[in-house]
Parts: structure tokens; C-alpha cells; sequence
């Protein structure tokens, strides 16, 4: 064995001893440094035979290639160990949880949900939002809307009223929105096309009433709007609302004192269970009325029933919500249980489950 | 309105069957709200007791051998205490459904002797409580067939729910007629007798008290009947008004009540050996009472109308009878009374006592004028045919025979209200199975409709349109689409924007809720309202009195009864009105909201990695400014300041302006008085923002944003701190840095602010980093050194502050690169 052969073997044995990034360092410097085992040789090769220096030469050079590449090998698995221990050092509990996001804590009251369904819709068929005063006058909430005066009609309103005010006038909680219609009726001239949403109220009190609920309705005038159109109008909400093909839908005359002809319409359901299923079944679950504007009524807002004419339809928003979500009694809607807000409640970015 | 189908067929020849009447009236607006097929007791039987022997193994048994018209006699067990050979009962073959008992009946082995079947009591058909005794039946009952049509209990109930201005369908005949017009059997000629000629003149006399004004009776008719005898009136008569929930008491009093539901004709009947004297009706006199025949007393005043003897009241015309002079078995001499009122009276006195009647019912939505004198007829030929008698003449007085109302009709009406083609023929048989009146008129297309006696509701187009399409078929029209003008599809501000804030509202970890608009008048109070105008006459309760000045007193309400089932931690809001007085404009859209607790938008409650504090008026303002944020309001363009209204703490609070005279809202902690007046326990904190405060052009979305400027050159940041007055706002040093320089100073971050004893009494450090972005050239030191003059210029002159020395803070070496 020559003396090259000894350096390798004490080159290699050093490099398998090294215990660290740094003791591989220093064997680099002492092998491969200016003054390294492997370096002084390579000086003696200008001294050579031009025949012995290449021989030489090579054998010397394949063996620092041999032995770079060892080190490079070996500060490899140091780094990785070290990089490894790193990781060991910085592991923690990623069981631990979470805050939940407040976006997912929070709540949209089902009633608000089903308002912003319903008036989309109708959004949707180029219906205009209308708003009115919970606190009306007598007169838009029965005269103008062809209540009589001592009427039966207005016996089905158990009105709340006011005190009467020192100039006479007694006021009342409007006992439905369709006041709107006549305000709207005053401001604007035909065509109308408005979706009107707001709360109404009435003195009773049971699973499917409360002092207070909330009303959607719509109205449409102008020379041509046919109880047809109104037809498809109501078909096309139907549809899209509880998902029900016109099949499953119902319309029924009936009596309301500012419509003539008057409807009420109703869709085919299942109540055989506690949660009520559209479009099957044997019952029907009436749900909303509708007609077209009492000439009386277009009269009191100077609109000549000749000349004008249209429809108007209304609905329980809460009715409809506890149809379509399954709530069993009206009075938790405005209890503000949070338990219940949290199970019937929207969540603001994925409203629809 | 109940009716039974045998009685329906009284009015109506059809062969139509049960569930085409049915499908049928509701397709015309006779809505029909229940069917009662009475198939529950088809399959009792009637059967006779063969033999009865005594249980071997049970003294109150006995085994009995029934006959039930089968071949072989059935064997049955029985504890009947009536059970006995040659009793003729009512018998459930076994796998019968016992309605009293809500269960199917099985073959039973009672002490090893079997039972086939039941015989029944009454209790167990559910037609009384008897349950001790089985039914015993004439002996002439025919064993083997039909119990219920034996008993008359299989004739199917019909229950329609009513529209108020079907007056008309208040009585069966008048169901008839619609079904008949609507293509149902044709309706039989009404049996109205001949109006009986008598020579015996009415011994009572009836007059008319002026009333004054206009008289509420529009029409009375009377005649007295002798030497009646009043017992229990006829089986089936007694079958169908039970049928129709009306308890049967005599024949004098159930004629009256049979006639009111087969005809809508209202009758009363007195005894007239109790009436002192002649009648009369007049008003009442205040103070004055009836004892009614449904033994409640009423005192009644110059408003009521009533029929009176020498005695004083009898009647509440039109409403109700009195018990004093009702007839009962001893009743001989009879006075009968038809009379026609004016609904609006009935209405108003009906109401004012509360009283359901089916007179009530009938005379306020307007019963038939010109049957007035036929139902006296009517009547009094019931009371011959059933309690004999000798009636009087009839006598009538304040009458005017009715008038047919007429209106103008064109058959192209139909068309134009409805879309929907009917050819005239249909139109005008339509009309006459109603019994209207097609009279032809000069013009070509105009007819002169005459509207029958019957029919209040009707008295113009519109209302005979609704007649002929909803006989014709409401569901004969097609459905048609109409044009969506997509130039008019504007959703308006208000609805979008409360529709934003409520979802960043909810996206911040509170739960909308809906609370009464109506607080109890103390709450009002405590919150700027209980003015008298917004105070309900007739609230549903004490704490539902006054309409709400504020959302927070009902969200408190809210988070109290939360808290009272341990849910400690809540964030409510609620986006809907407050109520400042009861004109429209006074009625304002608010978002408000509370958190409790530490209900922090973060999280709530203990936490392994931070616990949430508790909430405070910063959670508040948080809130508050995101909906401002939701209506593209930001919260560089406010002013907060203090003197928040009287329910919140005054030093931890404070109002959002948008300018000095705008106030957008309030937000903070609430009042230590309110606290200990509504019994608050825990960190709570509210906000309030007036949505219609926001000016409309806020509100307005700019779709074209304006250009955007970027510098090439980098950002810097400074520090400087100060020492203030602890009353200084914050808001003041930030502002007056804002003001050293707008080109340059970009921003200005408070990211230390404390107070402590060695800056001084009442004094406090607040610790500001300024962002400067230079847009045309790099700063140099003296660019600086000018800028940080300005700023501490401006800070010190604005708060009569000092810059911190002792900070160590060199903003030379402080310049960081961004």
C-alpha cells in the first residue's frame, strides 16, 4: 500500500469519527485547505517526471473528488439530523383547537331570512321595495281599503289602537301592510310594481299567532294586469320559493274587501307529520291571498277603474318561514332564545343550509 | 256554517257524489274546511241478545249469545249491568275501531272464555258518557243492519269556512244554489207556503219608538200561534241540528234554529203569556238589563236597540232573546217574530257584549230582505205542522219591499279583468242559476244585470266578474307570463344596506333577534319614551304598552331571560324601528345591538390559548363603526364625542357625528343607575346607529372608483410620544398630527396609551407612529427634522401638551423600511 492509499484511509476514517457540521469543517481545512494533507502532494507535482506527474496528477485529483464528495455526503446527514431535531424541538399539540370563527357564531332570525328570499324573488320580476309606518290612521288601514265602516271584515283585525289624540284623531297599529298599496297609490302614478315588507299586528296570541308578525305583499297597476298574469306571477314564486311545480299549486276564490275578484292560494303538502312536506300528500296548506284591486279602492286613490286596473297579493312571512323551516310554534320567533336562534338560525355566509 | 249532505239534498237533486259536492264548493270560495263521513260508526250493527248466563269464573260477567243477522250467533262477553237475554243493543264485531275507546277490538279470552265482539254503550260510539249501560233499542229495531243509519248518524258532515260577504251561503239553500249554478244537481223549487189569510187578528201589538236618527229595524213581521204544545221536536230535525253542533231544546225553539241555518231566516219566538202589554222596539234605556237566554245579564244603554214589553226588554233586537219570556214545555201562546235589522247595528251591539250568536251572524253581513215575510211563513207552518196551533195574521210594519239593485255590465269585463274567454251564453246562465237578472239595454254590448235581494255583496262589475269566473272555474284560466321591465329593477338603498349590515353584524358573532316593538311604559321611560301618543289603548299586556323609543330595552329583556337559563355570554342585534312619535317621519330604522359578558367578537370564555375578557365600550364602538363600515361610511370621516343620552355611562361612551349637527349613533357602557334599575349583573355594552340619519348620497354606490396613485417611493415611519391632560381625547393628538402635513403623513397609529404616577397627576402618555409617504422625491434628514417640528407644533398647541423627553426614542435610528 503507497503512502496515497494510507491518506485515504486515515482521510476516510476521520470523516466517518466526525461527529458535527464543525469537525467535518476542520477536516475539510486540514485535508483540502492551502496546507492540507491532500495539498502538500499536489505541490511535490511540479517537481515530478512529466510521465510520473500525470499518473500522479490524476490519482490525486480523483481522490479529492472522492473525498469532497464524501463531505458533502456526510454535511448532508448532519443537516438533515439537524433539521430533523429542529423539527422534534418545534412540534406542539396541533389537536389544540381553534377559535370558531365568528361568521360561523352568528345568526340571521329565520324571519329576515325568509323576507330577503321572498323579495328577491319578486326583486327579481322588477318588483320595487316599499315601506310604510307601523303606526297608521284608521283610514289607510280600513277606509281605503274598502273596509266599511262597522263592517264584519274588520272584526277579523283585532285592531290595537291608540289614545285618542287631543285633536281626535285616534291612531292604531296597522293590522297589515297593505296601507303601503294606498300610500304608494297616492305618491306614484301607474305603472306599479312595488313588493312591500314590514310587520303588522293583531291582539291574539296562539301557536300560529303573535301580537306582532310580519307581512310581504305586492302590488301591480297599470291599464293591462290581468288576474292571468297574477296567476303566473304567483306560480313563478311558488316554484322557486317552496320548490313545488305548478301542479302542486291551488288557487281558490275567496273574500277580501279591497280585492274583486279575491283568491286565496294553496299548495299541495303532507301534515301527516310534525314537519309539513310540499309538492305530496293529501292536504292543502293555504298560503296566500291575492286578487285584483277593488275598483273602490283605485277610486280613493283617483285612479279610474275603467282606465287602470291590477292585482295585489299578500303572506305571512312567519307562516311561511315555519312551513318551509319547520319552527312548531310562532311565539319563539320573538323570544330570542339563543338556543333557538342558533338551531333556526342563518348563517350569514351560507344562508341556505 | 255546518250542514249535513241529507240536508244539503233537501235543497239540491244531484247524484253527484260526496267528495265532487265537496271539491266542488271549494272551488267556488265555499271553502270547505272539514268532511266528517261519519264512516266511523258503519260497522256497528244491530243485534239481539239471545242468551245470558253468568260468567263461570267472574260474578260481574255474563256470557251472551248475540244474533247480528248472520247465521250463527256470536259469542260475547259482557259487564254490561243492562245485559239481558231479548235486549236489542248495538254490536262491534271484532277488528272494529271503538272511537271511545281510540283502539281496534280484538277477539279477548276473559278468564278462558272467548268474546267475538262488543255490545256497545254509548260511550263507546262516543254519542254520550253513559258507559255502564249498553244501548237498549225499541223493540221494533231491525236486528242486523246499520246502527247509524238506523240512529240517522250516517249523514256526512260538511263544515265550509265562510267569507264575511257571503250572507247568502249562511244558510244551506243558498249552498245549493251556488252548487247548482256551478253545474251540481239542479236546485229544488223552495218550499215556501202561501202567506196564510186568517181573520183572528195578532192581540199584541208591536211599534216602532222613533230612534231619532235613522232606525236600526229595517222590516218586522209577526203573528202570535194558540194552543201550541211544545214537546221534543221531530227525530230527524233533533239529528241534524246535533249533527251541526246545535244542542236541540224543544220544538219551538229548534224550528227557530232550523230555519236560521236551512234559510239564514233569524226568528225569535216569545211566550206570550209572559210578555206584559204590546212590544216595542226602541232604544234602551241606560242602565237598563236583560237576563239573556244564554244566562249571561246585560246592561244596556241608548245605543242598543232592543224589543220591549210593559216590563221592560225581552230582546236585543236582532242579537239575542231573554230568558224570562223563552219557551219552555209549558209554553201555549206564541209570538213569532221575522225581522230584518240594520247590520251595522247588529255589528256594533254584537261586538260591544261580546255575543256570538247565529242571529248575530246572519243580520251583520246582511240577510235576505225579501224573505222576510216568507220566513215568518215559513215558520209558523213548521210550528202547525209540528206543535199545532192556531195562527193569526200576519202583521208587518217599518217595510219596504226591496228594490233589485242594478248594474251596468259588459261581458268583455270578464276578459279584461281575467285574461279568461267565456262565451256569453255561459256568462248569462251563469249569472241566472244565481239568480241574477240579464235584462238587454240599447247599447250593443252593455246588459242590465239585477242583482237578487240576497246578494248584499254585489254592486258593481268587478263584483259580478268574481260571480261568473268563480263558477265558470278559477283554474279554467291559463296562466300568463307578463313583461319584467328590467328598466325599473332597482333594488332601493335602504333594503340592500340594512340587508349589508345585518351580515356584517352576524359575521361579527351576534345573533339577530326580532323583539316586540311594544315595551312596558317603565322601559319606555328609562329610555327617552311613555310619550302618550305611543301608549296602546288595548295592549296585550302591561310589559306590551308603550311602542318602543329604543331597540336596546328589548334586547336587555332578551339577554336577561338568556342569562336567567345560564347563556351568560351573548352578542344580539337587531335591525328594525324605533318609534320617536306616531306620525310616519317619526318612525326611524335603527341597528342596535349588546354584547354581555365576554361575548367578544374574537370568542367568548375561557380559552387555552388567551381567555376572553370582558366586553366593554370598545366592543361596542367595534360594532358600531363595522355598520357605519356596512353603509360605506369610514370611520376617518367621524367625530366621536361625549354626552350620550342618560342611559349610558357618561364617561364610558360616546356619540359618532358625521358632522357637528348629524349624529349617526351612540355607542358604550350603560348608566350605573340603569344597571341597578333593571338589575343588570355582568359587563354589558350596547350600541345604537340611526340608519335614516345617513344621508342619502352615502347610501348611493360609486360604481367609477378614482384612479390610483402609486408612489415608487418607499414608505417611513416615525414615533413621538406625548404627555397630555387625561381629558385630552386621543382623537385630538391624531388629528392635529393628521393636520402637520396632509400630503405627506398618510397615517397615524396610537400604539401606546397609559396613565401613571410619574407623568403627573391627572396626566397620561399617549404614544404615536406616523406613516409618511413621500409621493415626489426621497426625504432628507432636514425634510424630516421640518415635518417632526409641524407635528409637535401642532400636537402641542391643540393639547397644551408636552413631547416626551425620557422616551427613548431617536427617530433617526427609528426609520424603518416598510
Amino acid at each position: 500500500m503507497g503512502s496515497i492509499e494510507i491518506l485515504e484511509q486515515k482521510i476516510r476514517s476521520a470523516i466517518d469519527t466526525a461527529e458535527s457540521i464543525e469537525d467535518l469543517e476542520v477536516l475539510r481545512v486540514n485535508t483540502l485547505g492551502k496546507k492540507g494533507t491532500l495539498s502538500t502532494p499536489l505541490k511535490r507535482l511540479g517537481s515530478m517526471p512529466k510521465e510520473e506527474r500525470k499518473a500522479f496528477g490524476l490519482v490525486l485529483n480523483n481522490l479529492k473528488k472522492h473525498i469532497e464528495s464524501l463531505l458533502i455526503e456526510k454535511h448532508k446527514r448532519f443537516k438533515k439530523t439537524m433539521i430533523f431535531q429542529q423539527i422534534e424541538r418545534e412540534s406542539i399539540d396541533v389537536t389544540l383547537p381553534v377559535r370558531q370563527d365568528p361568521t360561523e357564531r352568528g345568526r340571521i332570525h329565520p324571519i329576515t331570512q325568509t323576507i330577503d328570499e321572498v323579495i328577491t324573488i319578486f326583486s327579481d320580476m322588477g318588483f320595487m321595495i316599499a315601506t310604510g309606518p307601523d303606526v297608521e290612521t284608521d283610514y289607510y288601514n280600513f277606509t281605503a281599503l274598502n273596509f266599511p265602516i262597522g263592517h264584519p271584515a274588520r272584526d277579523m283585525h283585532d285592531t290595537f289602537f291608540f289614545n285618542t289624540h287631543e285633536n281626535g284623531e285616534r291612531k292604531l297599529l296597522r293590522t297589515h301592510t297593505s296601507p303601503v298599496q294606498i300610500r304608494a297609490m297616492e305618491k306614484q302614478k301607474p305603472p306599479i310594481r312595488i313588493v312591500i315588507s314590514g310587520k303588522a299586528y293583531r291582539m291574539d296570541s296562539d301557536v300560529t299567532h303573535s301580537p306582532m308578525f310580519h307581512q310581504v305583499e305586492g302590488l301591480v297597476v297599470d291599464s293591462t294586469a290581468t288576474i292571468a298574469n297574477m296567476m303566473w306571477m304567483l306560480e313563478q314564486f311558488c316554484k322557486t320559493f317552496f320548490e313545488v311545480s305548478s301542479r302542486k299549486i291551488r288557487f281558490r276564490p275567496s273574500f277580501f274587501p279591497f280585492t274583486e275578484p279575491s283568491m286565496e292560494v294553496d299548495i299541495q303538502c303532507d301534515c301527516s307529520s310534525r314537519k309539513v312536506k310540499f309538492g305530496t300528500g293529501h292536504n292543502w296548506m293555504e298560503i296566500l291571498g291575492c286578487g285584483m284591486i277593488h275598483p273602490n279602492v283605485l277610486r280613493t286613490c283617483n285612479l279610474d277603474p275603467e282606465i287602470y286596473q291590477g292585482f295585489a297579493w299578500g303572506m305571512g312571512v312567519d307562516r311561511i318561514a315555519m312551513l318551509k323551516y319547520g319552527m312548531p310554534d310562532l311565539r319563539d320567533f320573538f323570544n330570542t332564545d339563543i338556543r333557538w336562534l342558533e338551531h333556526y338560525g342563518f348563517s350569514p355566509l351560507n344562508p341556505s343550509t | 256554517m255546518k250542514f249535513t249532505l241529507s240536508w244539503l239534498k233537501d235543497h239540491l237533486k244531484s247524484d253527484e257524489s260526496l267528495e265532487q259536492i265537496v271539491d266542488k264548493l271549494t272551488a267556488i270560495g265555499l271553502e270547505v274546511e272539514n268532511v266528517d263521513n261519519r264512516s266511523a260508526l258503519q260497522p256497528f250493527i244491530i243485534a239481539r241478545i239471545l242468551t245470558s248466563v253468568k260468567h263461570p269464573d267472574a260474578d260481574q260477567l255474563q256470557v251472551l249469545r248475540v244474533e247480528t243477522g248472520e247465521k250463527t250467533p256470536v259469542q260475547v262477553i259482557c259487564s254490561a249491568v243492562n245485559a239481558r237475554a231479548g235486549l236489542i243493543g248495538v254490536f262491534a264485531p271484532f277488528n272494529t275501531y271503538i272511537p271511545g275507546y281510540k283502539k281496534i277490538l280484538s277477539i279477548a279470552t276473559i278468564r278462558g272464555i272467548k268474546s267475538f265482539g262488543m255490545m256497545c254503550s254509548e260511550h263507546e260510539l262516543l254519542l254520550s258518557n253513559e258507559h255502564h249501560k249498553i244501548i237498549d233499542l225499541p223493540a221494533d229495531a231491525p236486528v242486523g243492519t246499520s246502527f247509524a243509519i238506523y240512529a240517522g248518524l250516517d249523514d256526512p258532515i260538511i263544515d265550509i269556512s265562510l267569507t264575511p260577504n257571503r250572507a247568502d251561503c249562511a244558510g244551506v239553500h243558498g249552498i245549493a244554489r251556488d252548487l247548482f249554478a256551478a253545474g251540481i244537481g239542479t236546485l229544488k223549487k223552495s218550499r215556501v207556503p202561501a202567506i196564510l189569510r186568517n181573520s183572528e187578528k195578532n192581540s199584541v201589538k208591536v211599534r216602532l219608538v222613533s230612534h231619532g236618527k235613522q232606525s236600526p229595524c229595517l222590516g218586522f213581521s209577526w203573528r202570535m200561534v194558540k194552543d201550541t204544545r211544545n214537546g221534543a221536536s221531530p227525530q230527524w230535525m233533533q239529528q241534524r241540528l246535533i249533527a251541526i253542533e246545535q244542542c236541540p231544546v224543544n220544538a219551538l225553539v229548534d224550528i227557530t234554529n232550523y230555519l236560521t241555518f236551512d234559510r239564514c231566516r233569524p226568528l225569535h219566538i216569545f211566550d206570550a203569556d209572559k210578555i206584559e202589554g204590546d212590544l216595542a222596539i226602541r232604544q234602551a234605556y241606560d242602565g237598563e238589563k236583560l237576563l239573556a237566554l244564554n244566562g249571561k245579564e246585560y246592561t244596556l244603554s241608548s245605543k242598543n236597540c232592543v224589543i220591549a214589553d210593559r216590563n221592560g226588554i225581552v230582546a236585543i233586537a236582532g242579537i239575542i232573546g231573554g230568558k224570562n219570556t223563552s219557551c219552555d214545555a209549558t209554553t201555549r201562546n206564541i209570538i213569532v217574530e221575522s225581522a230584518l235589522w240594520n247590520p251595522l247595528s247588529i255589528a256594533q251591539t254584537g261586538r260591544e257584549f261580546n255575543i256570538v250568536s247565529n242571529a248575530r251572524y246572519r243580520f251583520e253581513r246582511g240577510v235576505d230582505p225579501g224573505f222576510m215575510i216568507h220566513g215568518l211563513e215559513c215558520a209558523t207552518r213548521m210550528i202547525c205542522d209540528i206543535c199545532g196551533g192556531k195562527p193569526t195574521n200576519a202583521e208587518v210594519i217599518c217595510f219596504e219591499e226591496p228594490v233589485e239593485r242594478k248594474v251596468l255590465f259588459s261581458f268583455t269585463e270578464v276578459k279584461r279583468l281575467t285574461g279568461l274567454e267565456i262565451p256569453k251564453d255561459k256568462t248569462r246562465s251563469i249569472l241566472a242559476c244565481l239568480g241574477f237578472k240579464v235584462e238587454d239595454t240599447t247599447e250593443d254590448k252593455i246588459v242590465t244585470v239585477k242583482v237578487p235581494t240576497w246578494r248584499p255583496d254585489i254592486s258593481e262589475k268587478a263584483d259580478l266578474v268574481e260571480e261568473i269566473v268563480r263558477i265558470y272555474g278559477i283554474n279554467r284560466i291559463k296562466p300568463q307570463p307578463f313583461t319584467i321591465d328590467h328598466t325599473i329593477l332597482r333594488k332601493p338603498p335602504a333594503f340592500l344596506q340594512s340587508r349589508n349590515a345585518r351580515m356584517i353584524l352576524a359575521g361579527r358573532g351576534m345573533m339577530e333577534a326580532i323583539t316586540w316593538s311594544f315595551i312596558s311604559e317603565k322601559m319606555a321611560r328609562m329610555f327617552g319614551g311613555g310619550h302618550p301618543d305611543l301608549k296602546l289603548k288595548n295592549p296585550i299586556s302591561d310589559d306590551m304598552s308603550d311602542m318602543r323609543p329604543s331597540l336596546l330595552p328589548g334586547l336587555i329583556v332578551a339577554a336577561q331571560r338568556n342569562i336567567a337559563h345560564g347563556l351568560t355570554d351573548l352578542a344580539l342585534f337587531e335591525i328594525s324601528d324605533v318609534y320617536k312619535g306616531h306620525a310616519p317621519e317619526e318612525q326611524h330604522l335603527v341597528a342596535g345591538g349588546i354584547r354581555h359578558g365576554t361575548a367578544k367578537m374574537t370568542g367568548s370564555g375561557r380559552f387555552w390559548a388567551n381567555n376572553a375578557g370582558s366586553v366593554d365600550v370598545f366592543d361596542a364602538k367595534a360594532d358600531a363603526l363595522a355598520v357605519l363600515a356596512s353603509f360605506r361610511i369610514s370611520t376617518n370621516g367621524l367625530q366621536i364625542e361625549r354626552g350620550t343620552p342618560s342611559w349610558y355611562h357618561p364617561g364610558r361612551s360616546g356619540i359618532i357625528k358625521l358632522s357637528p349637527e348629524v349624529i349617526l349613533g351612540y355607542f358604550g357602557e350603560f348608566h350605573p343607575t340603569i344597571r341597578e334599575d333593571l338589575d343588570i349583573q355582568g359587563p354589558l355594552c350596547c350600541f345604537e346607529i340611526f340608519i335614516n340619519a345617513i344621508p342619502e348620497a352615502r347610501k348611493k354606490v360609486k360604481k367609477i372608483r378614482p384612479p390610483l396613485l402609486l408612489s415608487p417611493l418607499q414608505k417611513v415611519t416615525r414615533d413621538f410620544a406625548f404627555v397630555v391632560d387625561r381629558t385630552v381625547p386621543a382623537a385630538s393628538i391624531v388629528q392635529a398630527t393628521l393636520n402637520a402635513d396632509k400630503k405627506l403623513i398618510q397615517s397615524v397609529q396610537i400604539f401606546d396609551h397609559f396613565e401613571g404616577a410619574h407623568l403627573g397627576a391627572g396626566k397620561k402618555s399617549v404614544a404615536i407612529e406616523i406613516t409618511i409617504q413621500p409621493f415626489e422625491h426621497t426625504l432628507k434628514d432636514e425634510d424630516f427634522e421640518v415635518l417632526s417640528r409641524k407635528v409637535i407644533n401642532n400636537v402641542v398647541k391643540k393639547t397644551n401638551g408636552v413631547l416626551r423627553k425620557d422616551l427613548n426614542i431617536n427617530n433617526n435610528n427609528s426609520t424603518r423600511c416598510r
